[in-house]
């Protein structure tokens, strides 16, 4: 008996459904056991997650508030993976995408409401976006690692969010709290249903729509698909490729930073601590997850934002840590990328073949 | 002033310098390892519990090595196994660490052990200046040195240690001379995330004796970084590490000696060099012979043999 492993000719479109879903399944069945080991009943636990996420309108709006920033994000990061590019930093972009937002929001004294929101908008677009253009200069100037750039600034942007609201952006009136004011109402994105859910989820499925017509309708997206998918070739054909790596980690940090802003503006209505409680990391598993495509990020989204949920409740109903969500993330990833090997190959068994 | 500055930096330096060690082990065999940072924490909370659980610092340090071999061996089997994604498996690696420890170690929070404890060496320790620092140290520290030097040692004295730079630079070619591709990959990533966990469980047995949640702080990402810096080599990798020892013993002491400058912004100085050094260092090897080795990220199927 031996085991031989070939490439498959064709992989069907069944195989290629299925593997993600049994990916996840399997990451469940294995994260059963770490729930196990710390006392918590799994099916009790997926069950909960279930009900707290799903089964009430409450919940539900619940499980959108959490969805609103991972499409952001979600967007962003999947938008620098067309292009073969790495932005793990789209947790940092968002902090200072709020921070942007919250300086305007605050300092401004602009008095209209669709004014506010506007420039809210484009001071968390501008600054997530050049944030996250320092790695793409370093990228397309020196060839420096985004990666590793990317994930750095991301501790810079929170220690520099501490500074501002430790510091000179605390609210004067806040007890000595590290908070900023809360904003006035002229800075707030509408509520519906007496919930928490707010307009940035609109937002933030107008913006799936763009970048979904950006990438596949524009020439820009098309020079971006075919510098990812082979940038030699592209440079042959005259495409300035440097300029379209920062062009690109530019937009994909822009885009995170919105998620500032919907955040600020919508939910929290000041800056403080644990703005974003590491959707930016998240936001990675589903760019990957969704192969690339906008609908597939707000699919996604939508899944995370649910485990995000239950993940909370989780965590009130029998003290598992937050971070309990990223053990179960990181699985799902691993079970991904070994699933990816059995679409590509397929593992025979051989009698005899010694010389097979 | 210096020798109390030069004590803390190497201090502060060892667990980076064990995370860049492994690191390097990984990419000389071709394999990225962005899991640094998971591995740290894992290495931490192994260490930490086999110590509060059996009394003993070596059952610790030994408990980090084997878990996070175990944990390794994931990122092996994907990258070299299934030829998976190295760049995704490295994070999925990083947040199932993050999690998971954060998961069992919530019972842990709060426990005290002994740690490690300084062993002055007789005579070296005497030296001024640089005597009290290097040579009046933990055995971990000590141990440290001695993996600098082995490190090497193996890389460039011993078969094994051929067979990884090999596999690591051109594994077509290695594959052709008889060496198994997968075997001397496996081997690396595995014993290399190993010693990433020493690094970690230095900062739970050593500079800090206890468990506290997400302790590595970026550490692991530091230490991803300085392998370029390094130019995967186990002597720069120490000179490296202790640089960045010294940017956060200034910090530390700036912060002791009541200075106006907010912690939060000298917080940031390790990060902010780390990214300079990046930049610097990445310069320096586009100029230069690249010492990177050639494989580094790619997967290897004998099938794309040209």
């Amino acid at each position: 008996m031996k085991l031989v492993i070939e490439r498959r000719e064709i992989s069907s479109a069944l195989l290629r459904f299925s593997a993600p879903v049994a990916s996840i399944g399997i990451a469940l069945f294995v994260a059963g056991f770490l729930l196990l080991a710390s006392g918590v009943s799994p099916l009790a636990a997926y069950r909960e997650i279930i009900i707290e996420a799903l089964g009430s309108v409450y919940g539900l709006s619940e499980t959108l508030v959490k969805t609103t920033p991972l499409i952001f994000a979600g967007l962003g990061v999947s938008l620098a993976f067309r292009m073969q590019i790495w932005n793990i930093g789209a947790e940092g972009q968002i902090y200072v995408g709020a921070m942007g937002a919250t300086w305007v929001a605050l300092f401004s004294g602009i008095q209209n409401h669709w004014m506010m929101m506007v420039a809210m908008f484009f001071a968390a677009f501008f600054c997530g976006g050049l944030w996250a253009g320092v790695a793409g200069f370093l990228r397309a100037r020196w060839q420096v690692n985004e990666v590793i750039v990317t994930l750095l600034m991301n501790y810079i942007a929170i220690l520099w969010v501490d500074y501002l609201i430790y510091g000179p952006w605390k609210d004067p009136k806040g007890f000595n709290f590290p908070l900023t004011a809360q904003f006035s109402d002229t800075a707030r994105l509408a509520e519906y249903f007496n919930t928490r859910m707010h307009s940035g989820f609109f937002l933030a499925l107008f913006c799936a729509l763009v970048l979904y017509l950006f990438i596949e309708r524009t020439v820009w997206g098309y020079e971006i698909k075919v510098i990812g998918s082979n940038q030699k070739a592209a440079q042959y054909a005259g495409m300035n490729t440097g300029l379209a790596i920062f062009f690109v980690l530019f937009l994909s940090g822009a885009i995170a930073g919105i998620a500032g802003f919907s955040e600020v503006a919508g939910l929290q209505h000041r800056l403080q601590h644990g703005i974003s409680p590491g959707y930016g990391y998240t936001a990675i598993i589903i760019a990957w997850l969704a192969k690339r495509s906008a609908i597939g990020v707000v699919i996604v989204s939508f899944l995370m934002g649910v485990l995000l949920v239950g993940g909370d409740s989780l965590q009130l109903l029998w003290q598992l840590p937050v971070a309990f969500v990223y053990a179960f993330q990181g699985l799902i990833l691993f079970f991904l990328l070994a699933s990816d090997f059995f679409i590509i190959y397929r593992v025979k068994l051989i009698k005899g073949g010694a010389h097979a | 002033m210096l020798e109390i500055l030069l004590d803390a930096t190497v201090r502060a330096g060892t667990p980076i310098l064990f995370a860049t060690l492994g690191a390097i082990i990984n990419e000389r065999a071709g394999i990225i390892n962005l899991g640094i940072e998971g591995l740290m924490l894992i290495g931490a909370l192994a260490g930490f519990s086999a110590t509060y659980f059996s009394g003993s610092l070596l059952v610790g340090v030994v408990a980090a090595f084997c878990v996070t071999f175990i944990a390794g061996s994931f990122h092996a089997l994907i990258t070299v196994q299934l030829r998976g994604n190295q760049i995704v498996s490295g994070l999925a690696l990083t947040m199932f660490g993050v999690g998971v420890t954060a998961l069992f170690g919530k019972g842990m929070v709060g426990l005290t052990i002994v740690g490690f404890e300084r062993v002055a060496i007789p005579g070296l320790s005497q030296i001024p200046i640089i005597g009290k620092a290097f040579f009046n140290q933990d055995m971990l520290i000590y141990f440290s040195f001695l993996l600098v030097f082995l490190v090497w040692f193996f890389f460039y004295r011993t078969r094994w240690g051929l067979g990884v730079r090999s596999v690591g630079e051109n594994p077509a070619a290695a594959d052709t001379c008889g060496f198994s591709v997968s075997l001397y990959r496996f081997f690396a990533v595995t014993v290399g995330s190993g010693f990433v966990g020493i690094g970690g469980a230095y900062l739970s047995l050593a500079s800090t004796p206890m468990w506290i949640e997400n302790m590595s702080a970026g550490r692991g990402w530091i230490a991803v970084a300085l392998v370029i810096f390094a130019g995967w080599s186990s002597q720069r990798a120490m000179l490296g590490a202790y640089l960045f020892g010294g940017i956060t013993a200034m910090q530390l002491r700036f912060q002791a000696m009541g200075t106006t400058i907010s912690a939060h912004i000298l917080q940031m100085l390790p990060y902010f060099f780390t990214i300079l050094v990046l930049v610097i260092s990445t310069h320096r090897l586009q100029k230069g012979a690249s010492q990177q080795p050639e494989g580094l990220g790619l997967p290897y199927d004998r099938e794309d043999r040209k």
